[in-house]
């Protein structure tokens, strides 16, 4: 077989990128959970995440790469700022494009056309405020081989993405699963009207929804900039494929979406060790073509209210 | 729902300023918010452009200059005029009521739609030579072939209510097919060049090649909508989706088939009865238009017929339509053929007028750009598909001489917010559509065709 050359080194460097999927899926995940909307413009919601990144560790890293602690604070620093914007874009978009559609009981199409809107504005507004260049993160880490598994080297970007990651994915599950706000928010997914008649303030929890999801999308955001670079247009192919990731695992499911998103990555690059690169997103997408096909609501079916 | 109580009555001198904003509910302060950030970012649209280098340069030449000062004050302008119309709307609205009852008049009488029909058919056979060869080359090349492939896809989305976000690829496989069929059997010939390195086993002149496309992406639907088409609403979309990338990147990456992302090259004109078209736009314009209005037409029969109805009861609730007897995968695969198909026959006519092109000219974003324009238009209506690709792909264009090229699309993408949120019916909506909305608004009744009544936060 073509994958088993590799297989260890590429299995890793795909949980590295299914990790970021997992995030970014999550986002479109929440929102069609409570609104039963594809949020098309999640994926600008990441380059804001990634633009808000690039603008802090811009202001606090000299010429020097830091390294140690240090590294570990700016690292920090970059996620809690980019999930920040993140979320704080995400807020706006709801209040701006979706909410005045919800207050006219718009139908679905509209809802869509005014992501897809929103997502052409943001993309053009960041390219004509910040250029529609790639513009590379200032190095927080020497990036190296931590450690071998099997023969295949771990990079310190990967660790950096999956410890990153890993403990966002933890937190939002016990946070839907626990909290108060996790439980307005699958009352909303299960039945809103209901909620609404329970007490549960619906359009607080649809924005919390967004905010949370822009939160991992942002964070997603300055990590993919980490690892590769801070464009306009930087968000549109990690957001096709991470809501490609949501459906897969079956969307609306939290669960779901962060077992679709690692295993996209996965097979993407298993994948790629068979075909040409060129071929991935082929793979990507015929992987989902037969998921659906076999199983129509995804690996795990979908519903956020059940999820947790 | 806030209730608006009647205005304090107006004594004329005794108002003053005080009373204005004694007046102000918590609603027009939201507003007045709404007003200023809206002023914000559109003196950022507009405002000076940042770099790489200079990351802030865009913001603070937008805002921290003398400039944003007017901004400020035509939002204040909005949110006055804004805040006056909620108050007073109904009264001008009720006193306007003669008005309305005349254009409903209007708009509901045959003859009368018949005389717009024709008027717009006049100035489209006559206006267009007099253009500019930049505008004649954005009618035929844009606007005529969108048209024609919104029309389509409004048979899908608009008429049967499936959501199609991979339909460009039709409209690819249709131009590869009138490149391939136009080539040579004989690649060593003298003189005979063929726009892709396969060899089809017999020469086709493109006009030939129109039915021949519109065959195989009927096919190409076909066997697309057979497995997919069970799917429910947004899963079907994220699987079209998937299809339209893939046409695309398989025709980018079989080198020895389509000529990878170079792409073809040197699709000859039409020829027909003597006739040859060549580089002069008019020819196509008339061709594009005699297309359109004959699909206008046949769609229009088929949207009043049994097939029409089936569609229509489909879209509005498919488990009540299959209750009924009607064969839903049937019809549903019956849309999605016919779009196709007439996407197909768009990309032929693209292909032979243009001459070559990419895979790079069938990207997802034009795939979602058709799909706006069909609901801008106002989703299930033939004259909205038509305005709405005609309008949107003037938009950028016009744009293009005030405003750096590059940016155009910012000012794109926020008319299709406001557009949404003011109108989310669309331009010209279907008459049935433009009801169904409007009881929604109203509160009674989900505006969604595809959801179940109650609203678009259920299920």
């Amino acid at each position: 077989m073509c994958f088993t050359h590799n297989f260890w080194q590429l299995t890793i460097s795909g949980l590295s990128d299914g990790f970021l999927y997992a995030l970014i899926a999550l986002g479109y995940t929440l929102v069609y959970g409570v609104l039963q909307l594809i949020n098309f413009a999640h994926s600008e919601v990441f380059m804001a995440g990634g633009f808000g990144g690039l603008f802090a560790i811009q202001a606090v890293v000299g010429d020097q790469t830091p390294h140690g602690m240090t590294s570990v604070m700016f690292v920090l620093l970059g996620v809690v700022v980019g999930a920040i914007v993140g979320g704080a874009v995400a807020f706006v978009l709801e209040r701006v494009a979706y909410r005045p559609l919800r207050r006219r009981n718009a139908p679905k199409l509209a809802f869509l056309i005014s992501a897809i809107g929103a997502s052409l504005f943001l993309v053009n507004f960041a390219g004509k405020e910040f250029g529609r260049q790639a513009i590379p993160m200032p190095d927080l880490y020497t990036n190296g081989t931590v450690f071998s598994v099997f023969g295949a080297d771990v990079q310190t970007n990967y660790v950096v993405v999956a410890i990153a990651a890993a403990v966002m994915l933890v937190f939002l599950d016990r946070l839907v699963a626990k909290t108060r706000l996790g439980q307005g928010i699958r009352a909303v997914a299960q039945d809103a009207d209901t909620a609404s008649l329970m007490g549960v303030n619906i359009d607080r929890v649809i924005s919390q929804t967004f905010v949370i999801g822009g939160l991992l999308g942002g964070a997603a955001g300055f990590l993919f900039g980490l690892v590769f670079n801070v464009q306009n247009n930087m968000g549109f192919i990690p957001g096709v494929k991470a809501f490609t990731a949501a459906v897969l695992g079956g969307i609306g499911n939290i669960r779901g979406a962060v077992l679709g998103g690692l295993l996209l990555g996965v097979v993407e690059n298993l994948g790629v060790s068979c075909v040409e690169s060129a071929w991935r997103d082929v793979i990507a997408f015929g992987i989902l073509v037969l998921v659906l096909l076999f199983r129509p609501t995804g690996l795990l079916g979908e519903r956020l209210g059940r999820s947790a | 729902m806030t209730v608006y109580e009647n205005p304090p009555p107006d004594d004329g001198a005794t108002s003053s300023i005080r009373d204005i904003f004694g007046s102000l509910r918590d609603d027009d302060w939201r507003r007045l918010g709404g007003c200023m950030f809206a002023a914000v970012v559109v003196a950022m649209m507009t405002g000076t452009s940042g770099n790489a280098q200079h990351l802030t340069a865009g913001v603070t030449g937008s805002l921290f200059k003398p400039r944003i000062l007017v901004f400020i004050l035509f939002g204040l302008a909005l949110w006055a005029l804004m805040t006056a119309w909620k108050r007073y709307g109904d009264d001008v609205k009720s006193s306007l009521s003669e008005v309305r009852e005349l254009r409903t008049a209007v708009a509901g009488n045959q003859w009368a739609r018949y005389g717009g029909y024709l008027a717009v058919l006049l100035a489209a056979i006559l206006i267009p030579p007099q253009l500019s060869v930049f505008w004649q080359q954005v009618l035929v090349s844009e606007i005529g072939i969108y048209v024609l492939l919104t029309i389509g896809l409004n048979v899908v989305v608009g008429f049967a209510g499936l959501l199609d976000l991979g339909y460009i690829a039709f409209y690819a496989i249709g131009a590869y097919t009138a490149a391939y069929f136009t080539g040579f059997p004989d690649a060593n010939r003298r003189g005979h060049i063929s726009p892709l390195p396969a060899h089809p086993p017999f020469h086709l002149n493109p006009f030939f090649v129109l039915p021949v496309a519109v065959l195989v992406c009927l096919i190409a639907g076909l066997l697309l909508g057979a497995p997919t088409l069970r799917l429910r609403g947004d899963y079907l979309a994220i699987v079209t989706l998937g299809f339209g990338e893939i046409v695309r990147i398989t025709a980018n990456n079989s080198e020895s088939v389509t000529n990878g992302p170079r792409g073809a090259f040197g699709v000859p004109h039409f020829s027909a009865f003597g006739y040859h078209w060549t580089l002069d736009l008019m020819p196509y314009w008339y061709l594009l238009l005699g297309i359109i209005v004959i699909v206008f037409v046949l769609f229009r029969q088929l949207e009043n017929s049994r097939v029409g109805r089936a569609w229509t009861a489909i879209r509005e609730d498919e488990v009540a339509a299959a209750a009924t007897g009607i064969p839903t995968l049937k019809y549903k695969l019956m849309a999605f053929a016919i779009g196709a198909s007439t996407s197909g026959l768009a990309g032929v006519i693209f292909a032979s007028q243009v001459g070559s092109f990419a895979p790079d000219n069938f990207r997802l974003i034009n795939s979602l750009l058709v799909l706006v324009y069909v609901i801008f238009g106002g989703m299930g209506s033939l004259p909205g598909a038509v305005a709405g690709a005609s309008i949107l792909i003037w938009l950028p264009e016009a744009l293009r001489d005030h405003v750096d090229p590059q940016d155009r699309f910012v000012y794109f993408g926020a008319l299709l917010v406001v557009m949404m949120i003011f109108r989310p019916q669309g331009v010209f909506p279907s008459r049935r559509r433009a009801r169904e909305i409007g009881l929604a608004e109203a509160g009674s009744g989900g505006a969604d065709a595809m959801a179940a009544p109650g609203g678009v936060l259920q299920q």
